[in-house]
């Protein structure tokens, strides 16, 4: 008996855990990825549902196991065995999840780590000498992201400033404003957030990047667009009334469409 | 079947509760309750520590807080616990006429503070809402004195009630008197902190 | 020193009503402030859940249609305070806490009785204030996180009343954690050692620390902010040189142990309701307890990781991400435990088991999306996103309320003395489980793909599971019909329950129901296992070692 049944909880366990991986690898539910570090992020997301997938699947399989096998039949008297505890067991699923904690923990931070968050914020010397004395926080990607130059090697400079109910986009070459953000595609951009009144907060979905835009303390977010095309920039910050209405768009060009852009805009405006 | 009184239950069971003792354990809710209440202190403190380090003020904006007044004050405050302390003992002496005198000398070094910290507050040079140190100041030390108004008045209430032989609060029953104390304990020792924190560092 | 339990300046007999009268009293006896808090409780349920309700249709359509802007986040302010201060908070620990943990620690009363009438009825003011104020000037619409300077320049009347409910609410709730922690380690019966406790009263225990410990900050926190309203001054106005991260530090040190304030005792409920309906013992009682505990000393020192995009330094990010996925563990444990306590037993599947099982799917599904946002890089991209409305609703709704109702078919029969009608509460429980999922399953999906929360309109390729969202809200407020229609038909016409209908073992059954007001009839009963099933004839519970 105890042989078949750890020989049944072995089987069960292995297609639980294929069972898993197979769900994490076929069942995608997230949006295109067009930075650099959204394939990073999605490999970080396919390990947390695979685990994720193996805990939920295996416990509700448990618990309704346990419902119809041990249901009380009817005309069934008396109790259950009296089972107080099992130290072994208890000891098993204490240290399983803490070490499924651990690794999931670790693998994190060098996720966090690859994405640029652990660096020291190294923004680009322009910011730097305008805002010594202000402190800046960053955002994720707030120090280089370590394969961002590939063709250019500085990164291309915007500021943003938000208010109630818009982005405002500005660019210090050229000395464009603009609604819509334009970016080149495969160019490291380093965008300094300021907010005018509220706190609102910069996503954009498929570059896997979120941050909060404050007042009174500017915020440095970086990143690099890889697929070229439009994609939404959402408020995500309750933000008054119209805070559902507060979307832009980014609009990722290839290098001499948005130099063009840049020409034809910069030529107006100055 | 409505109310808790006991007198309600059959009179064998009645027997059975009226004897039924247990600790009284008022005192440890109290104890809970401030420690609540320094909770929110540790809130206070916790966000004047954050301003200071994060929002520094201009140069324009640093005001220098004089200290004779408020070490004047802290020593009042600790005066007052001591002189409370010495009530609480006459009090256990059954000596009502002393624990009294006590008494007031504590509540009157309550009220001095208050005083006196009005007094600091009239010659500040900045008010409520200068800036960010400004607000701050105001409110730590404002929170504490509305603490010790409360603890002045208690002290007043408790004086009161150990006159003899009218008074409810005596050797028997000497709860109220030992929460007062106990409260204005821990209303000298938030002064403390404040004082170190707000005025020394 | 010692004092006589002698109630010595009770009111007369004379003026305490009796009969229904007495639920609107301010009585002192525990069972009836504890129903008082539940029937409260609920009805603040109905007012939020109808609320919630706006909030689908609204959400029906991807334009903002149904109602303007501005009522929309009043709706949800709205929605968000009254679920959690009005509904949650004080039913799980105000109404079964009262109800139960005077039995449990085998005593005739809450330590304090009179405090624990104030904190009651400090609840329905400020619950009615709070509404009152959308009739006035508009409520708040700042969100029930109020994060300045967006709360300081809303329109500030119903600001301030949020502020002062919430601020009456969080009174309300300290003085309940003082009443309960003086109850459970004061007010114990002689001859009961803590380890003997059911596990209730440890999650009662872990819950007031918290609350005793987090309420006081969001307390200062608030009075802070209505300075920076009323005032003009500027703590969190960055415009006057303060600085919104740090309302956030302080709101957010309160705000995340709030959860488990609403979660902890659930968790101790359900450790009350399974083995009775399993006929078995707790598994692993003292690991339990430990776990409880491993909550409250970790659940103080997550808090920021609600703000992992607010601009927090990296060594902040990553020792919240470390110290909440670790909460994971001290979790984890309880789930297997209650796992394990059910793998053998003789389940009966009644009304209170469905719902307890249902609440350990949807917890265990709300708790690996929990570990998910812990991590930083994860958060980053689901952050203030339906992704999180969803985790949230699968540990509140999912979890707590699911266990409310669980107890709430639990302990009817001792309330009231009658028997809920099971087969209604199977066919309530399908309805709910099947609603509660349709709503918020889809959700992450949404946020996953880019709807944030908090809107009322949003991007038109969202509207098809958005839709499918609001058909399974429309179930969950149906479903709450077979349950009121069960509650009223029991009252009047339900079966006679007994002394103890599920033959258990814990105190609160050893007596009639509904009880005396003494609750026992003579000396309390010494329970010192409360979960001894399977050793005795289990057709007399009486026989147990007394």
């Amino acid at each position: 008996m105890p042989k078949l049944s750890a020989i049944i909880t072995l089987i069960s366990s292995l297609i639980l855990g294929i069972g898993g991986v197979w769900i994490a690898y076929n069942v995608d539910m997230l949006p295109v990825s067009a930075s650099i570090n959204a394939p990073v992020y999605d490999e970080l997301y396919r390990v947390l549902f695979i685990i994720g997938c193996i805990l939920f699947i295996g416990m509700t399989s448990l618990v309704i196991y346990s419902l119809i096998q041990f249901r009380r039949r009817p005309g069934e008297t008396g109790d259950g065995i009296n089972l107080e505890g099992n130290i072994t067991l208890e000891i098993f699923w204490t240290a399983v999840p803490a070490i499924v904690v651990l690794f999931v923990g670790l693998y994190s931070y060098d996720i966090y780590d690859r994405m640029g968050g652990m660096q020291p914020l190294m923004h680009d010397h322009e910011s730097q000498v305008e805002n010594q004395a202000e402190r800046i926080w960053g955002g994720i990607g707030s120090g280089p992201i370590e394969t961002s130059s590939s063709n250019n090697s500085a990164s291309l400079p915007i500021e943003l400033t938000a208010m109630q109910f818009a982005f405002i986009f500005h660019y210090p070459k050229g000395d464009i404003i603009t609604g819509e953000l334009h970016v080149p595609v495969g160019r490291e951009i380093s965008l300094r957030m300021e907010s005018k009144d509220v706190i609102h907060a910069f996503w954009v979905p498929q570059f896997r990047l979120k941050q909060d835009v404050i007042p009174g303390q500017p915020t440095i977010l970086n990143f690099t667009p890889t697929k070229t095309g439009n994609f939404p920039i959402v408020c995500a910050e309750l933000c008054g009334p119209y805070h559902g209405g507060m979307r832009s768009n980014v609009i990722v060009d290839e290098q001499e469409d948005f130099d063009y852009w840049l020409r034809e805009n910069s030529k107006e405006t100055i | 079947m409505t109310s808790l009184v006991p007198k309600e239950t059959s009179s064998e069971s009645k027997k059975d509760l009226l004897t039924e003792e247990h600790e009284d354990f008022r005192l440890f809710g109290l104890i809970t309750f401030l420690i609540a209440d320094g909770m929110t202190f540790a809130g206070f403190f916790a966000a004047y520590l954050t301003f200071k380090a994060v929002n520094p003020l201009g140069p324009d904006a640093i005001y220098e807080l004089e200290l004779p007044l408020p070490t004047l004050n802290t020593i009042l405050l600790l005066v007052s616990s001591f002189t409370f302390h010495k009530a609480g003992k006459f009090l256990e002496k059954n000596e009502a006429k002393q624990c009294q005198k006590w008494l007031l000398i504590t509540g009157v070094l309550g009220v001095a503070f208050l005083i006196s910290q009005m007094f600091e507050y009239f010659t500040l040079p900045f008010g409520l809402t200068d800036n960010l140190f400004a607000s701050t100041f105001y409110a730590l030390t404002g929170f504490h004195g509305l603490h010790v108004t409360l603890g002045s008045i208690m002290i007043m209430i408790i004086w009161w009630q150990t006159r003899i032989p009218y008074g409810r609060v005596h050797k028997e029953n000497k709860f109220p008197f030992e929460a007062v104390e106990l409260y204005w304990h821990f209303v000298d020792g938030i002064w403390v902190v404040l004082f170190i924190i707000l005025y020394l560092l | 020193m010692t004092i006589s339990l002698k109630p010595n300046n009770t009111p007369p007999e004379k003026l305490q009503p009796t009969g229904w009268l007495k639920y609107l009293s301010f009585s002192l006896d525990h069972k009836v402030i504890g129903l008082q808090y539940l029937v409260c409780g609920f009805l603040f349920y109905l007012i939020g859940g109808s609320l919630a309700g706006a909030i689908r249709i609204e959400l029906a359509s991807p334009l903002s249609d149904f109602m303007p802007r501005e009522v929309y986040n009043q709706v949800l302010t709205l929605h968000g305070t009254i679920m959690i201060f009005l509904w949650i908070v004080p039913v799980v620990n105000g109404a079964f806490g009262n109800y139960l943990i005077p039995f449990y620690v085998g005593a005739r009363d809450m330590a304090f009785p009179r405090l624990n009438a104030v904190a009651f009825w400090l609840i329905p003011p400020s619950g009615l204030m709070l509404i009152t104020s959308y009739f006035i000037n508009g409520a708040a619409q700042s969100g029930w996180t109020a994060y300045p300077p967006l709360s300081i320049t809303t329109p500030a009347a119903g600001q301030i009343i949020w502020i002062l409910s919430v601020l009456l609410l969080g009174g309300s709730s300290i003085f309940g954690g003082i009443n309960f922690i003086a109850t459970i380690l004061k007010l114990r019966r002689p001859g009961l050692k803590l380890m003997q406790l059911p596990m209730y009263c440890w999650a009662m225990l872990g819950t007031s620390i918290l609350v005793v410990l987090s309420t006081p900050v969001l307390a200062g926190t608030l009075i802070l902010l209505s300075f920076d309203i009323v005032a003009h001054t500027g703590f969190f106005n960055p415009s006057l040189g303060g600085n919104v991260i740090v309302y956030q530090h302080l709101f957010w040190f309160y705000s995340h142990p709030a959860v488990y304030i609403m979660v902890l005792p659930a968790f101790g409920l359900v450790s009350e309701i399974l083995p009775i309906h399993s006929r078995k013992p707790l598994f692993g009682y003292t690991t339990m307890v430990f776990s409880i505990m491993g909550i409250v000393v970790l659940g103080l020192v997550v808090w920021a990781h609600h703000m992992f995009t607010s601009g927090t330094p990296p060594w902040m990010r990553l020792f919240f991400t470390i110290a909440t996925a670790f909460i994971a563990v001290p979790t984890g444990i309880k789930f297997f435990n209650w796992v394990a306590t059910l793998w053998g037993g003789k389940i009966s599947l009644n009304g209170a088991m469905l719902f307890s099982c249902g609440f350990i799917i949807n917890f265990v599904l709300g708790g690996i999306t929990g570990v998910a946002l812990a991590q930083v890089p994860f958060d980053v991209h689901v952050h203030d996103t339906y992704f999180v409305v969803a985790h949230f609703h699968y540990i509140v709704y999912g979890g707590s309320v699911f266990v409310i109702f669980s107890s709430i078919y639990h302990w009817f029969p001792k309330f009231t003395g009658k028997m809920l009608n099971e087969n209604l509460g199977r066919f309530h429980f399908i309805i709910t489980f099947i609603g509660f999922n349709l709503c918020f399953a889809p959700q992450h999906w949404l946020g996953l793909n880019g709807m944030p929360r908090r809107v009322a309109e949003y991007d038109p390729q969202f509207q098809l599971i958005n839709q499918i969202s609001s058909i399974g809200a429309l179930l969950m407020a149906l479903s709450t019909l077979p349950f009121l229609w069960n509650v009223f038909q029991s009252i009047l016409y339900g079966e006679d329950a007994g002394e103890n209908p599920w033959d258990a073992l814990t105190p609160e059954w050893l007596t009639s129901s509904p009880p005396p007001v003494e609750n026992w009839e003579g000396e309390a009963p010494l329970v010192l296992e409360p979960y001894g099933y399977g050793r005795r004839d289990s057709n007399k519970p009486q026989e147990q070692k007394q």
